[in-house]
């Protein structure tokens, strides 16, 4: 139904003006990330030529340029850093306040980022140990993957 | 490579909300203000021009430079975009200064802006985080405060950086821009006052965020000859420098810091660096523009320093970035008072006072940040302390520095992504 022009003001003259979009948006060669997380594994990267391991995946070694391969991370790691977020983007506004971590990994070179749920927010500390959770129904996101205290498992 | 002269420039008032113009008229008012300060220099010599504005989901009007090169009637003289996040305005400023120094152009216009009212805070800071990897970063809360936060955790956990230390610059800053009639959010703070302000992700409260702008800044750059025939105080660019990081912060190594002249790998024999604690970029950037400047010591060298604060936690890791101190020592520096105004009263004990004053002007912190404007912004502040006309252009001498000789100014594009340094000095 046509609801008409939204006016917010005449001088100047201020309007609505709606817009939205979909995308067909192809993780492409970051695909077995997403597909794995639906299997309750975390995959990240190893360089097939200097041996460089990636947390987070990459097709191609950001140091010698050489491709990676997969690797199965540990589902347990180390809160590197941390912070709670009482304000967002508009679309995560609603999840607030929720808590952002970057985890590190034995015998991973770089770091994950993100959430820890089931710990009070004051109670994060850098070097907390963590383990990973899977979405029981996944939405091929990143998000179908988040933390909870290691203690707690 | 020729020397390159900056002759001019301009600034609108940076604003929550500019609704009575656009982007078009925001430029245009202030290309006419350097035109006016540069009377000798008629529209004909300008040999074309660079545009910068960070988003199109902001703007939402695709090649909007376009419109600006035709509103300035420019055309059909040479002109481009450059966009790099935050650091757009620094880029476009370099840009303009390679049209320069390679001879293609007499004289090139930078010109930038942001219209960043039209969508409500949070929808903004939805577009801006968009500016993070949109596979691994953004779904998870994309929330750029939320990443800066995570960085300065690293920073306080690595070197012992404290929240007062940080609000200390939100004092700085806001406090300084009491004198800039130019900025959005000039006020006097005291330390507790940032702390019991919202909390926005931990540690950062809201002030110590910068805020969202409509705004708009041009710089004109010349050749030597031109400069010499149409301005009576020319600024010689003499340094610029430019460097990048990994997208995500997780990516991020942990291996040797780029050392400075003026540092040994000794200083740093335990820190795995840039981690997600400081800005390799940033280093990098510095290192070049330094080189090219002929800078050995930049605490003994500069006069000044207008650098991108869109944290109070990201001024402090750029001292160390820039060697102003060494790495870990930015939260001391600041409490040192060397970053702050002499003659300025501020609340605080500051035992060096004044020594190198850090964004005079207020920075993004008090001046507001309208991205592509930003970092052109700094340049036109840059500009007027070294002609020593800040009286002149802000109505107030308050914020004059005594006897500038060289600044620098630093531009920062998302997490440490792009950043640019460049160096100035007085005629």
């Amino acid at each position: 139904m046509d609801k008409g022009t939204v006016l917010y003001g005449v001088d100047p003259l201020i309007l609505l003006d709606h817009y939205e979009i979909d995308y067909h948006h192809s993780y492409a060669q970051d695909s077995p990330f997403f597909v794995g997380l639906t299997k309750g594994q975390l995959l990240g990267s190893r360089c097939t030529a200097c041996g460089y391991t990636y947390a987070t995946p990459r097709a191609h070694c950001m140091g010698c340029g050489a491709a990676t391969s997969w690797l199965a991370l540990p589902l347990t790691g180390l809160v590197h850093t941390f912070t709670t977020c009482h304000y967002g983007g508009e679309v995560f506004l609603k999840e607030t306040p929720f808590t952002l971590i970057l985890v590190e990994f034995d015998g991973a070179d770089t770091l994950f980022l993100s959430r820890i749920k089931g710990i009070r927010p004051d109670a994060v500390r850098i070097g907390l140990p963590v383990v990973a959770r899977f979405a029981k129904a996944p939405a091929f996101k990143v998000t179908d993957v988040w933390f909870e205290p290691a203690d707690q498992a | 490579m020729r020397p390159v002269y900056m002759v001019g420039g301009g600034i609108t008032k940076f604003a929550k909300a500019h609704p009575e113009k656009d982007f078009r008229l925001m430029v245009k008012e202030a290309y006419d203000y350097t035109l006016h300060d540069v009377p000798r220099l008629s529209k004909d010599m300008i040999d074309g021009a660079v545009g910068s504005y960070f988003s199109d989901h902001f703007t939402r009007q695709l090649k909007a430079a376009s419109m600006v090169q035709d509103y300035l009637g420019l055309c059909p003289k040479p002109s481009k975009r450059v966009e790099g996040g935050g650091a757009t305005g620094g880029l476009c400023f370099q840009s303009a200064w390679e049209a320069v120094a390679s001879g293609r152009m007499n004289c090139c216009l930078a010109f930038g802006f942001e219209t960043m009212s039209r969508v409500n805070t949070w929808k903004g800071n939805e577009f801006i985080a968009l500016a993070s990897d949109t596979n691994f970063d953004f779904p998870v809360g994309g929330f750029y405060s939320g990443y800066y936060a995570m960085m300065v955790q690293r920073h306080m956990y690595e070197f012992g950086t404290t929240v007062e230390q940080m609000a200390m610059v939100s004092v700085k800053n806001h406090a300084n821009a009491l004198h800039n009639p130019y900025a959005q959010k000039a006020k006097r703070l005291t330390i507790k006052q940032v702390r019991e302000s919202p909390m926005v992700a931990t540690p950062l409260t809201m002030e110590d965020i910068c805020t969202m702008s409509d705004g708009a800044a041009v710089c004109l750059l010349a050749s030597e000859e031109l400069a010499g025939k149409v301005c009576d105080r020319p600024v010689k660019i003499t340094g610029v420098g430019s460097g990048s990081d990994a997208m995500r912060m997780a990516d991020r190594p942990h291996g040797k810091v780029i050392l400075l002249p003026h540092e040994r790998e000794s200083d740093y024999q335990h820190l795995k660096y840039p981690g997600v604690h400081s800005f390799r970029g940033g280093r990098m950037a510095a290192k070049l523009a330094y080189e090219m400047a002929g800078i050995r010591n930049p605490l003994e060298e500069l006069s000044f320093v207008e650098l991108h604060d869109a944290y109070t936690s990201s001024e402090i890791q750029t001292y160390e970035d820039l060697g102003l101190c060494r790495y870990g020592e930015g939260g001391r520096f600041v409490e040192s008072g060397i970053p702050f105004l002499p003659g300025l009263d501020y609340g605080l004990e500051l035992p060096k006072q004044g020594r190198l004053p850090v964004n005079p002007s207020g920075g993004l912190l008090a001046c507001g940040h309208p991205v592509g404007a930003t970092g052109l912004m700094q340049a036109v502040f840059a500009f007027w302390q070294l002609q020593g006309t800040i009286g002149k252009h802000l109505n107030d001498e308050r914020l004059q520095v005594r006897n500038a000789k060289r600044g620098l100014i630093h531009s920062h594009a998302g997490t440490g992504t792009y950043i640019t340094a460049s160096i100035l000095e007085a005629p």
